[in-house]
């Protein structure tokens, strides 16, 4: 269970939200959602231990999150809205590193993308779309419970939504948690929504 | 460890794929090296006498070339997210990018400064005192290079910043360095110069990581 509690964070040097809290239970989800610049993926990274609250708490099982934050980053499978996507590797090799850290084989995420077709291909001939693929495979390899994915569908087609989806369900059923910061509706059955600014 | 071992053999197979540029840096420690007899001239004794401090300035130039990528393009790309959630402190994420460094760059280096030395006629006698001077040498380089890559991190204009930063720090690498091979060169002991670069390698061993680390955590 995650819980935050009177956040604030800031972005650039100024205040982009304050007294933020919420709750997301095991296999629940979160979306955040509201206009750009109120602060969704600034939340996200501060959920992930990438920035550090200026005010409030974020509370895994009931214990500061925050304290340890090689521990948290090992809860943590993080999205974020760049893919890392190293044009001069191939598919596959891009998804080694999350592979190795998530004891998983490569194909498992390239398979639950719908990528096993172009993983010798090299990133830099993927589109945009196959890149932000790409990035979510990652999510299939990691055994973290709390996933923070940023504009998850952002580019992808019908059927790449379909399957990111189906690799969310499947995460919550498991008792996963998710936290998504979007402007497009997002495959998240009896999610609960956020509205940032 | 594991998790350290998957951060460099991840750096590693970038450097293969993007080899040109690790060639590009042993290249530009050649030709910076080549320089000297065409300018100095190239009388034996006048090259002998100044090759440990030609090698030691031309290790340090070649050294500092690849820092500026070290961690821009994850930096730019979003990698660099990944990396700090591996589950790795930042300290560890910094250490193994300062090993990949010392692998790709220093290492290459140190085995090119063999014919390098031959080349400006440094004497025989020089030469193990001047390559035990850069084993830890080079090492310093790479973690005095790495933490001042993170330091100047999403800076602008970080690329010009990093060698005014890394250069003063890497003297008294230099001053020890090239004096080992000197003393030896001259038939006296380099000992106590190569164990004043083991004392720097000791303290900078711990503490650049830690620096590099929290660098890394501030940079966003």
């Amino acid at each position: 269970m995650l819980q935050v509690e009177g956040v604030a964070g800031f972005r650039g040097g100024r205040l982009v939200f304050r007294d933020l809290g919420f709750t997301v239970p095991a296999g629940g989800a979160l979306v955040l959602t509201g206009p750009n610049g109120v602060g969704k993926s600034t939340l996200l990274r501060l959920l992930a231990g990438l920035l550090p609250p200026a005010a409030g708490q974020v509370l895994w099982q009931g214990q500061d999150a925050l304290t340890d934050l090689p521990l948290h980053a090992r809860r943590i499978a993080y999205v974020g809205h760049q893919d890392a996507v190293k044009p001069g590797l191939t598919a596959a090799e891009n998804l080694a590193f999350a592979a190795r850290i998530g004891q998983v084989a490569v194909g498992v995420g390239l398979g639950a993308m719908g990528l096993s077709a172009l993983a010798d291909l090299p990133a830099r001939m993927l589109s945009a779309g196959q890149r932000r693929r790409l990035a979510l495979a990652r999510l299939a390899l990691s055994p973290a419970p709390l996933w923070l994915v940023d504009e998850p569908t952002l580019g992808l087609d019908a059927r790449a939504v379909e399957l990111f989806g189906a690799l969310v369900s499947e995460h919550r059923a498991r008792g996963g948690l998710v936290v998504a910061a979007t402007h497009a509706a997002l495959p998240l059955a009896g999610a609960a929504e956020l509205r940032l600014g | 460890m594991s998790r350290f071992g998957a951060v460099l053999a991840r750096e590693l197979r970038l450097s293969l794929r993007h080899a040109g540029d690790t060639v590009a840096a042993l290249l530009f420690f050649l030709l910076v090296a080549a320089l000297f007899p065409l300018a100095v001239g190239p009388a034996p004794d006048v090259l002998g006498r100044i090759a440990p401090g030609i090698v030691w300035v031309a290790a340090l130039l070649a050294a500092l070339l690849p820092l500026d990528r070290l961690f821009g393009a994850d930096f730019e790309d979003g990698s660099l997210d990944l990396l700090l959630l591996c589950g790795l402190p930042a300290a560890g994420v910094a250490g193994a990018k300062a090993a990949a460094h010392w692998l790709v760059t220093g290492l290459p280096l140190l085995i090119a400064a063999v014919p390098l030395a031959e080349m400006l006629r440094l004497p025989e006698v020089a030469l193990p005192a001047l390559l035990a001077g850069l084993v830890p040498g080079t090492v310093l380089l790479s973690l005095l290079g790495t933490t001042g890559a993170a330091i100047v991190l999403g800076a602008r204009r970080g690329g010009v910043l990093l060698p005014l930063l890394v250069l003063p720090l890497s003297v008294p690498v230099l001053i020890f360095g090239a004096a080992a091979a000197a003393a030896a060169a001259d038939g006296l002991s380099p000992k106590p110069d190569l164990l004043l670069l083991a004392a720097l390698l000791a303290g900078a061993l711990p503490l650049c990581p830690v620096a590099a680390g929290a660098a890394l955590r501030a940079a966003e």
